[in-house]
């Protein structure tokens, strides 16, 4: 197996981008992505693509034809699929252009990831999102996805005696690294008293404690490592891609506060990458609800089951502390167009280790992590990467 | 100097408060007054509707200042909720006035109506064609039950009588901004309109308010300080701060003409009646900016100058739109429902 690294990455502003379509998205990010490569389309080999749900949410399948074509490859015939792994199909279209590169069947890999979400009312996309739930035994019987967010939080909380205090601070953490991208959604800092006082979406998960509904599109440029310098003086190494399945629902499961998805992807990306937890300078974790980070956190290594709130508490997880957590401002304020966000927080990643990331730069970062999920924490998806 | 020779307002007396509404449909009682800043809406009576609301208006007008019927040469009617898809609210002033040989007609631009009936009347009295005109905001407006708009929808109208003679605000300019941007529509035989959530907020209120509000100030060389007062569409009690402040506006500038906060989102009748308020406390060489709003979309921005002729005038001749907002009966909401006409009295 070849090693992979990076070569460009872009992204588009997340947000409610009115004026501009699933198609201007995709485009806009990988160009900028190319650019930073310094290649051209022509170079492309093959397009992955990482999208949830454009047939629902805009009316459009058939992504990764539509993105080749307006990229202006129609005509070269490359091979462009879309991947979908609901909230993580970033990171899966990622780990799949990441197996196309190691394998040596090809060499230059466009990897994007695409949502256009606020074209829906809220109770629309909500419903959408819940088909990464399972259909029949949960979303049927009523639970949405912040619903089933909620028990976990319950749980968590019942057995760990976290408060919702304890809990707010991962938004607040969100925020004030938020307010530093250019990039977010949402670029304003927020306190612990504006999460508690936010409306409650689904007991203990307030509006504060959830990640909106943006637009946006993410995308990197992927080579084998060997060749990687031709192209840029910074290329970023791929040292782990790994990918992981739970039951698809929660109540299969033998626990609510830890996800064995994330364990496993972890364990293997670990080992992959010939790493430890004590290794990584900068993680960007999926904090689509505070409590999946929470749970992330632990099982991932960086804390004691039980205890990832307490790094919050000790203020370890600001960008220029001990853990640099979601310096990007993670799902929360960075945002959650569903299908990119995966490939967005491994361009954060990127952009810190090649000391490009403005206010927020997180200091002699060497090493990160980036773990994406879909669903309920069911599927879980972890890339190291590192400076080469 | 073409301009407002006399106004009046009407404001049905029946209120209901944003959190009785919010009691019923599960909501935090507070939300709707924190994040819309809309503490009570009014409701029409069970005999009330646009066309009643726009003759007390006008009647209110009358009385301030009488202008004979047979020098009205047109009136307009800017409404979303006519009583009647055909057959004209416009037709029904023109009896109610006497106004036999007026030119008469409804219009309809979602919450702009009223502003686009002052423009038409400003229009041809410039032009010579009339020597008075009647334009008139009015609307009961309709929000689904358990809907966001079921916080806001209101009634309320305003009546404007506009000529050259005896003019207490001069129309100094008037310009207006339109694209086609889905936000909000009511489809024909639909009850209740639909709206497309935060799209009504940038790319439509926003973008059209400080689109027009921009370029009528380009065209007369002014700026946000040189006005007195500021009346802005009010949806809720909050978007007429925002665009003010982005337009370089104060609080204090806007006070006055917002009456969102305790009378909610009265449509057609919003600005006028707004621009009304503040014609009840204006002193002459008063500056005054208004801008409307209309989904679909659209603003009808103006700039008026007060004249000294405020000072002959009678505004004590007619209820000021203040006094009339703070007279208020508090309803429930199966009052409301009644009033509205959700729940049907079935007689046997």
């Amino acid at each position: 197996m070849r090693e992979v690294a990076i070569i460009g990455a872009g992204e588009t502003k997340y947000g409610e981008h009115w004026e501009k379509s699933l198609r201007d998205l995709a485009v806009e990010a990988g160009l900028e992505a190319l650019e930073d490569a310094g290649i051209c389309a022509e170079d492309i080999q093959a397009i992955f693509g990482g999208n949830m749900s454009a047939g629902s949410f805009v009316g459009q399948d058939h992504v990764g034809a539509l993105i080749a074509d307006f990229a202006g490859l129609a005509e070269h015939g490359i091979p462009a699929m879309r991947i979908e792994s609901a909230c993580a199909s970033g990171a899966a279209a990622l780990h799949a252009g990441f197996m196309a590169v190691a394998s040596g069947m090809y060499d230059i890999v466009l990897v994007g990831g695409v949502e256009k979400m606020t074209d829906l009312p809220g109770d629309m996309v909500t419903d959408i999102l819940a088909g990464a739930a399972d259909r029949e035994w949960e979303v049927f019987l009523g639970a949405t996805f912040p619903a089933l967010g909620a028990m976990m939080a319950r749980r968590y909380m019942y057995e760990f005696g976290m408060t919702e205090e304890q809990m707010a601070l991962f938004p607040v953490i969100a925020h004030k690294h938020g307010a530093m991208n250019p990039d977010a959604h949402f670029q304003r800092e927020i306190t612990i008293e504006t999460v508690l006082n936010s409306p409650i979406v689904a007991e203990p998960l307030r509006l504060m404690n959830c990640s909106p509904v943006s637009d946006g599109a993410a995308a990197l440029v992927l080579a084998p490592a060997d060749i990687a310098k031709k192209y840029t003086d910074s290329p970023i190494k791929i040292s782990a891609s790994t990918y992981a399945n739970d039951y698809i629902s929660l109540h299969s499961r033998e626990s609510l506060v830890k996800s064995l998805s994330t364990i496993e992807a972890g364990k293997k990306a670990y080992k992959m990458a010939k790493k430890e937890p004590k290794d990584i300078d900068i993680i960007e974790i999926h904090d689509a609800f505070s409590i999946i980070a929470i749970e992330a956190i632990e099982d991932l290594g960086f804390a004691k089951k039980g205890e990832a709130w307490k790094l919050a508490e000790e203020g370890q997880l600001y960008y220029d502390s001990d853990l640099p957590y979601n310096p990007s401002g993670g799902l929360k304020a960075k945002g959650h167009p569903v299908g990119a966000t995966g490939v967005g927080q491994v361009v954060e990643i990127v952009m810190q280790l090649r000391n490009e990331a403005g206010k927020r730069q997180v200091p002699d970062a060497k090493v990160g992590l980036a773990h994406n999920v879909g669903g309920t924490m069911t599927s879980s998806i972890v890339h190291i990467l590192e400076v080469m | 100097m073409v301009g407002i020779v006399t106004y009046g307002s009407y404001i049905p007396i029946y209120r209901i408060k944003t959190a009785e509404i919010a009691r019923i449909w599960g909501d935090d009682p507070q939300h709707p007054e924190k994040s819309l800043g809309i503490m009570s809406k009014s409701v029409p009576g069970y005999d009330e509707d646009a066309a009643t609301i726009a003759v007390e208006a006008l009647r209110n007008a009358l009385k301030r200042k009488n202008i004979p019927s047979e020098k009205i040469g047109a009136i307009f009617v800017g409404s979303e909720s006519h009583p009647y898809a055909v057959k004209p609210t416009a037709s029904l002033i023109a009896e109610v006035m006497g106004a036999y040989k007026a030119h008469a007609a409804d219009l309809e631009f979602a919450c702009k109506a009223g502003t686009a009936a002052m423009q038409n009347v400003y229009a041809m009295v410039k032009a010579g064609m009339i020597e008075y005109g009647v334009a008139i905001g009015t609307d009961t407006s309709q929000g689904q039950p358990g809907d966001a708009l079921d916080y806001s929808a209101s009634a309320g109208g305003t009546a404007f009588i506009i000529g050259k003679e005896d003019v207490i605000a001069e129309i100094n300019h008037t310009v207006s901004y339109v694209t086609d941007t889905p936000d909000f529509w009511r489809r024909e035989g639909q009850r209740y309109p639909s709206h497309g959530g935060r799209f009504t907020g940038e790319p439509a209120y926003f973008k059209h308010i400080i689109t027009a509000a921009k370029m009528l100030m380009d065209a007369v060389g002014t700026e946000a300080k040189d006005y007195d007062y500021a009346v802005f569409h009010q949806p809720n009690g909050k978007f007429p701060f925002r665009v003010g402040k982005r337009l370089g506006f104060t609080k204090e500038q806007i006070k006055q003409g917002l009456l969102a906060p305790y009378i909610g989102n009265t449509y057609s009748g919003a600005t006028p009646t707004g621009l009304s308020a503040v014609l009840d406390v204006a002193k002459p060489g008063d500056r005054i900016l208004a801008v409307s709003f209309g989904s679909g979309a659209g603003s009808d921005a103006f700039d008026i100058l007060v004249t000294d002729e405020i000072e002959n005038f009678n505004r004590d001749a007619a209820p000021k739109v203040w006094d009339q907002v703070n007279r208020a009966k508090y309803i429930d909401y199966a009052q409301y429902l009644k009033f509205r006409r959700m729940i049907v009295e079935v007689i046997p």
